[in-house]
Formats: structure tokens, C-alpha cells, sequence
């Protein structure tokens, strides 16, 4: 099994990479581009097991030590 | 009185804490990150550096080692805290401090001397800093910039937790002088109970004049004349 987790910071919080980004998009010529977040992607490999028992297990870190809930929001995906 | 400084892996401003405190004619010793008691210390410096490299968030690994589950205690008992830079970073992310440290504003890494403006002059850390001073300290640090939701924020203002804010020449807590983008140009804070506190700048680099200022000794000479009384009531 893989838990896939996506951080972003949250709104909230200014992002400086996020409008870097978007600065040089606009340079680089894409228009229509009206926000970039920058934030990190973490897989984690499993073993098998019971999917809601992982996800629960996993959910528990990615709040407690994988992100931030101060600054940062995560998506979890089992797979 | 006799003060602990952690040493995490890529810990390094660990030698100038303690050369800082023993500067000031006081003991100072190293607690490694896998020591599960502080010893017999009265007051702990969290130092700055890259602590575990930084790795996924500064300050996050750090929180787990079992130094820190020490730490927690001795906090928790009253104990006095100071975390410097990644120190202050670790202590957030340890829930010992509220708010989060994030990447400067300007992405820029800055180092240098900024000004320090003393919110609140009560506490172990600021009650020896005169009222009208501004403190000279210097920064060095990518991941500086203070953030809280706006509960936290009021929390804190009504709790008079803000310790330090970015100041001017006049003392104006303006734009210009704020390094990082930091809200309300705050550089350090305390917790509820004003036992921890947490600063960007670095008070042991501006710890003797050879440095260009001797400011930051204030910050440790308060937390040691707070000892002190604490030592002498003991006694009595």
C-alpha cells in the first residue's frame, strides 16, 4: 500500500515561493495564471493492511508531524 | 546559576551559548539531543542552527528527540526556556510557543544587526532590559518570518506574550525595519505563563563590545537575576 500526501500552505499564510512563481510565469509569458502554492509531496510505502485502520494511522501523523496545522493543510490519499 | 544547552545533530550556535553564559561568570554545560533528563540545570537555551538538517520543516524532527520530552517537562514545571532562532523554531513546532516560523518575505537570507524593541518588560527574559532601550542584536536566518492566525495574535497581545518586535532608530515598529515580514514585526515571544520564550535574533552574538555590541547579555542577565530571587525565596 502508499499513502500519498499533498502540503500547501495555507491561505492565510503569504507565500512567497508560490508568488515567485507566479511572478515569473507572467514573465515568462503564460497569461491567465491567478494564484501558484508551492508546497511538498510525501509517499509513504506500506505494508498491507486495513485501508480505513492506515488511513486513520496516517491521518494521526500527517496532522501530529508531516505538516504543520499551523501554517500548512495536507490531502491524504491510500492507495 | 548553571544553564543547559541542547545539542541536536547540525546544532551550531550551541559553543556561542555557551560561551555567552559562561562570559557572564555563570555555568553552562551541553545536553545532547538523546539525554532523557535535563540534569540538574535551571534555565535551558535551545540553540540556533539547522537541527536535523532542517529536514521537512526547521524545527520538526527536533521535537521528538528525547531531550526535548525533558524539556517539555521542565517547562511544564516552570523551568525557564530561551530558543534562539532554530531554537525558536523547534520550541513552536514542540507546541511550546504558539505560531509557526515561515520563509522571509523576500526570500532573502538576511544577516545582520537589526534593532529590538522591548513589548513587555515583565517577564524573566526582558525585566532587566531598561524601558527606553532598543536592543542591537543580529539576525541570521532564512525562516524568519513570525506567523499566527489572528486568534492566536489577539491571544497573545492580550496575554502581553509579544517579547521583541523589529524596530527602527525611534523605536517605530515600520516596515523597513521588519527583516522578514514577520506580523506585527514580532521577533520573539513568550508563552502564556512567560517561562519559554523564543527570538530570531541571536542575543549570544552580541554578547561581549569585541562583537560590535553587547546588548544580548540583558536577555541572559534577566533570566539570571530572575534565578537568583527565585533561589533566594527558595532559601527563605
Amino acid at each position: 500500500m502508499k499513502a500519498k500526501i499533498i502540503i500547501t500552505p495555507k491561505k492565510a499564510v503569504f507565500d512567497p515561493q508560490g508568488k515567485t512563481v507566479e511572478n515569473a510565469l507572467e514573465h515568462m509569458g503564460y497569461t491567465g495564471v491567478e494564484g501558484v502554492h508551492v508546497g511538498k509531496y510525501i509517499e509513504i510505502d506500506l505494508a498491507d493492511g486495513d485501508k480505513e485502520e492506515v488511513r486513520k494511522k496516517i491521518d494521526e501523523a500527517a496532522h501530529k508531524f508531516l505538516s504543520n496545522p499551523v501554517i500548512e493543510d495536507y490531502q491524504l490519499e491510500i492507495e | 546559576m548553571k544553564f543547559g544547552v541542547l545539542q541536536f545533530p547540525a546544532s551550531n550556535c550551541d559553543q556561542d551559548a555557551i560561551h555567552a553564559i559562561r562570559h557572564l561568570g555563570h555555568e553552562a554545560d551541553y545536553i545532547w539531543h538523546k539525554e532523557e533528563s535535563v540534569g540538574d540545570v535551571q534555565a535551558i537555551v535551545v540553540p540556533g542552527g539547522f537541527s536535523y538538517g532542517d529536514y521537512l520543516r526547521c524545527g520538526a524532527i527536533a521535537q521528538f528527540s528525547p531531550v526535548m520530552q525533558a524539556v517539555k517537562k521542565f517547562a511544564e514545571d516552570g523551568g525557564f526556556v530561551i530558543g534562539i532562532c532554530n531554537g525558536f523554531q523547534v520550541l513552536c513546532e514542540s507546541g511550546l510557543l504558539p505560531g509557526a516560523l515561515v520563509r522571509n518575505k523576500a526570500l532573502k537570507f538576511r544577516c545582520e544587526h537589526v534593532l529590538l524593541k522591548t513589548a513587555n518588560h515583565k517577564t524573566p527574559f526582558t525585566a532587566g532590559t531598561p524601558h527606553d532601550k532598543l536592543l542591537r542584536i543580529p539576525i541570521a536566518h532564512g525562516e524568519g518570518c513570525y506567523f499566527a492566525d489572528d486568534e492566536t495574535l489577539k491571544k497573545l497581545k492580550d496575554n502581553h506574550q509579544i517579547l521583541w518586535q523589529y524596530a527602527d532608530s525611534n523605536g517605530e515598529l515600520t516596515d523597513a525595519a521588519n527583516p522578514n515580514g514577520s506580523i506585527n514585526n514580532i521577533a520573539g515571544v513568550s508563552n502564556a505563563t512567560h517561562n519559554v520564550a523564543g527570538l530570531m535574533p541571536h542575543p549570544e552574538r552580541a554578547c561581549e563590545s569585541l562583537l560590535d555590541s553587547a546588548d544580548g547579555n540583558l536577555i541572559f542577565e534577566s533570566m539570571i537575576a530572575k534565578l537568583a530571587g527565585v533561589s533566594e525565596a527558595a532559601v527563605a
